[in-house]
């Protein structure tokens, strides 16, 4: 059990400077070994507006951003007036006094006011540097822990900048010492660091480790932040990263850098995948494997682009006309995310399919901490059947004739083989000339859609491509049902909400008595019917959670098993689920009240 | 399932020595669908010469196509080929050239392919001067689906999508691809083949975007842009005494349009780095595509550091 779990809201306008705070905290707790979820409501703004930043840290896990506020920052009275009322007896909030008021706190709430006009000496940008150094105070953080933070985010102004914040900084966490009442609990240092990322960097650098040699990208919220982390590192690490002119150029491109031989991937949001979806099927009929992320975000159309929905899992599914073979999978973490994709790239390569990635506003804008440890930049490399020009390979084509393939039948890019998989010439290579096809073909690439068109033809090769996919479940891991068989009620879940769901099944047990398991569902495509199927026939009651409207999930694990749930808890709001809604829903649903529960969400920013 | 290893830094392979290039080394298997007499036939057969002439080998050379008649040229060619979506050859071509810098990469296509669907590439690929051909055999229509206006229809055009005369204006290829960024603008004329293959040279050997704009007759649905059209009226602009460096002068004859259309190279600058030259990725290390997996333990503790 964790000791401690507490939680900090920063609050205030875009341009007030938020994420810096935002950003020493983390590192601080981070650095203490602590485990830590940030998670930031914001608006599509540059300024104004309502931006409220929540980062709980525990010496326990930390999987979504909890229930419970304990610390407020409000930098303007928006935030005062918003959030105040969410506080609980043991909770304090820190403002400046000379320009938010107050209103009345719950009973045991400590008001922690601060002059900051004087404790500043009428610097405006010092503000949010004394309210971190009060609240670290508070939390019992020694001194020389924001010190060396400030030294840190400060070095490239200069020392004077620095010395300059460390003594407003000094005067805030000494203002603390003499004027509040410091918090039961103290945030402990563990003794070892953690990383702290965003799951957009995960995603990139699930990339990085991957092998990914080529990157090109549309900026599309939420999915920028892996367009930003690549193009900051390509030089250093030698990835072509291509910000090109529209999603369709986007995925066009990456199957041609992957038709020659890298591995390729882009990265979206849903807009941006629509956009991609004829391209998705083409990758499916040159069987190219191509890697593509969909960070999805509130839709239809433009949507709510900074809030976040599971609501693109159907749009992945039927992506691309026809019937092609792709591969689908929805990682549940920023550190799943991170070994998803080398994971999956490895299956894309095998397989010679498109590889669809389903992540979140919630994931990829998210922070969490993550042991460095378990950042593994030397994944398993697997590339199938490819045929290099260095003669890696090179069995089945045509050595006495270097031009050959086309002229002759000795090279076959989609030979009829017994398991879907034909070997794969890269440009380049003597004796394998072909043409690559988003036409039916045969199997030595030659069109059969125009005049050659041939129904045995045409069924040969449907059956080859979707013959691949036979073995690919056996490769993959089926989901696990965590918690006891004999539960009265399973939740399944699928992505992001593995996290709140498991702390809804926690606080079932400890506060409500409820005895629930779960299943997190990570791989859509292939779907473990079998595995899931078997684990949901023991279950009593079965209730899926999912950040959508229409439980688009509920009718995928329907259509795969036959399976209907008893119970929905849905939410669409843009915001993510909490504990705590989850676990009322369920009490609701357990005591027949509902089967269809949509959570209201409390924060309004 | 047997697995290949990633290969060691390499190049794109050198033919061995005894094979011996002839002219019917660029010849395919397949023979082309299109209708007989056609002006895709003569660009198809313009490049083969080019290509032989200029002494490259088919397994170095990639053609790349997007959707429509003339869009089948990939197969009818014995070089490596993509024939992808409608409209996207060009995003395709320059995937592939970045991920291998050492292949020789054509795109080719018609005008409704390059202008209208692919007008966003196209627009965005000259402006980046990738190093890559760009062929669009212009027939002023759309021929696959069996004869509607294109962006390059002449007004007042009857088509099948325009029975009472096309009102819109078209597009005019050369201006826009000289103000594009394209660094060598060309016009051929699928009438005059010697010509053409000059003009094709030309533009293969050029480094950076080269785009030759054919005219190329559809004998089976355009009836006011035929052989008998441009043969009278088309001048080579090097018997004009065209100086392909003068931007003015480029533009000019490119809007030149009634008795006398020019074709030849209007307008190539050598000054301007192609996107590969100026990418410094791709400096030294050889085709992305060959290069090692992953990264180095020093590269992985870095980005950690930065983490933490």
């Amino acid at each position: 059990m964790a000791k401690v779990d507490f939680a900090i809201g920063i609050g205030g306008e875009a341009g007030q400077g938020i994420a810096t705070p935002g950003d020493i905290l983390a590192r601080i707790f981070a650095r203490r070994g602590l485990n830590l979820n940030a998670y930031n409501a914001y608006q599509s703004l540059t300024r104004g507006g309502h931006t409220f930043l929540t980062i709980r840290a525990s010496d326990g896990p930390v999987r979504n951003m909890g229930d419970k506020l304990d610390i407020l920052i409000p930098l303007n009275q928006d935030t005062m007036d918003r959030h105040l009322r969410l506080l609980g007896a043991g909770a304090c909030v820190l403002f400046d006094s000379d320009k938010i008021k107050p209103g009345t706190p719950a009973e045991g709430v400590q008001l922690c006011p601060l002059p900051i006009k004087q404790l500043t000496a009428g610097n405006k940008l010092a503000a949010n540097t004394v309210a971190i150094a009060a609240t670290l105070q508070m939390l019992g953080v020694e001194f020389k822990a924001l010190e060396d933070a400030l030294a840190r985010i400060f070095k490239r102004k200069g020392d004077a900048v620095v010395a300059e914040n460390v003594g407003f900084a000094r005067t805030g966490y000494d203002y603390a010492t003499s004027n509040f009442k410091a918090f039961p609990f103290k945030a402990p240092n563990l003794g070892k660091g953690n990383a702290v990322l965003t799951g957009n960097m995960a995603i990139a650098l699930g990339g990085i480790a991957a092998g990914v040699k080529f990157y090109a990208a549309y900026p599309m919220s939420p999915s920028t932040g892996v367009l930003m982390y690549m193009a900051s590192h390509a030089r250093q690490l030698g990835i072509m990263v291509r910000q090109v002119e529209d999603e369709i150029g986007v995925m066009n491109m990456v199957i041609g850098a992957a038709h020659a031989g890298c591995r390729a991937m882009c990265a979206t949001s849903g807009g941006g995948f629509a956009l991609m979806t004829e391209a998705v099927g083409m990758a499916g009929m040159l069987e190219t494997p191509v890697v593509c992320v969909d960070v999805q975000r509130a839709g239809p159309a433009t949507g709510v682009p900074t809030k976040t929905e599971q609501g693109d899992l159907w749009q992945m599914l039927g992506a691309g006309q026809g019937d092609f073979p792709r591969l689908i999978v929805a990682p549940t973490s920023a550190l799943d995310a991170f070994k998803t994709i080398p994971e999956l790239f490895n299956l894309c390569d095998q397989y010679q399919c498109p590889g669809l990635v389903l992540s979140d506003l919630l994931i990829s804008e998210g922070t969490t901490s993550i042991d460095p440890k378990d950042l593994n930049f030397k994944p398993k490399i697997e590339r199938g059947e490819v045929i290099w020009p260095n003669g890696n390979g090179n069995g089945n084509g045509n050595g006495a004739n270097p031009f050959g393939g086309a002229t002759d039948n000795s090279y076959l890019r989609y030979k009829n083989t017994e398991s879907g998989i034909s070997p794969r010439a890269v440009p380049g290579v003597p004796g394998h000339i072909h043409v690559a096809a988003s036409d039916e073909h045969d199997e030595d690439g030659t069109l059969i859609s125009d005049e050659f068109t041939n129904p045995t033809k045409r069924r040969i090769m449907v059956e080859k491509r979707a013959r691949k996919m036979e073995t690919v479940l056996s490769q993959i891991a089926p989901p696990n049902l965590v918690g006891p068989e004999t539960a009265e009620v399973t939740l399944v879940g699928w992505g992001s909400t593995e996290g709140v769901i498991r702390e809804a099944v926690e606080k079932l047990a400890a506060e409500e008595g409820i005895v629930a398991n779960q299943i997190a569902v990570r791989w859509i495509v292939p779907f473990h019917a079998d595995e899931i199927s078997h684990m949901l026939t023991r279950s009593k009651r079965i209730i899926i959670v999912e950040n959508n409207q229409s439980g688009q999930f509920a009718r995928y694990l329907r259509s795969e098993t036959g399976i209907a749930a008893h119970g929905h808890i849905r939410k669409y709001d843009g915001e993510p689920f909490m504990p705590h809604h989850i676990v009322n829903a369920v009490k609701d649903q357990l005591s027949g009240k509902t089967e269809l529960s949509v959570p209201e969400h409390e924060i309004f920013v | 399932m047997s697995t290949v290893v990633d290969p060691s830094p390499g190049t794109v392979a050198a033919a061995p020595a005894s094979a011996e290039l002839n002219k019917d080394s660029f010849k395919n298997k397949v023979h082309p669908d299109w209708c007989p007499g056609c002006g895709d036939f003569s660009v198809l057969a313009a490049l083969q010469t080019a290509l032989f002439e200029l002494g490259l080998k088919p397994h170095q050379v990639v053609v790349i196509s997007g959707i429509g008649c003339s869009s089948n040229l990939p197969g009818f060619i014995n070089t490596y080929g993509m024939h992808t979506l409608h409209g996207r050859s060009l995003a395709v071509a320059t995937g592939v050239k970045l991920a291998n810098h050492e292949l020789k990469i054509i795109a080719t296509g018609g005008d409704g392919d390059g202008f209208g669907i692919g007008g966003n590439h196209f627009m965005h690929t000259m402006r980046r001067n990738v190093d890559l051909t760009y062929i669009v055999m212009d027939n002023q229509i759309y021929g696959l689906t069996t004869g509607q206006t294109s962006p390059t229809s002449r007004k007042g055009m009857k088509t099948k999508s325009t029975p009472h005369g096309n009102v819109e204006n078209p597009i005019n290829p050369i201006p826009l691809a000289i103000v594009g960024g394209a660094t060598y603008v060309a016009r051929g004329f699928s009438g005059k083949q010697k010509h053409l293959v000059e003009l094709l040279k030309g533009a293969i050997q050029h480094k950076g975007f080269s785009f030759v704009d054919v005219f190329s007759p559809c004998v089976t649905y355009n009836k006011d842009n035929t052989y008998q059209f441009f043969n009278p009226k088309v001048k080579a602009l090097e018997d004009l005494g065209h100086d392909p460096s003068d931007l003015h002068k480029a533009m000019d004859r490119g809007y030149q349009w009634g008795e006398e259309i020019p074709i030849g190279v209007f307008w190539k600058r050598t000054d301007l780095p192609s996107l590969e030259e100026s990418e410094p990725v791709l400096d030294e290390g050889g085709p992305l595509a060959f290069r090692q997996l992953g990264i180095s333990d020093e590269q992985a503790k870095a980005l950690i550091a930065e983490l933490l």
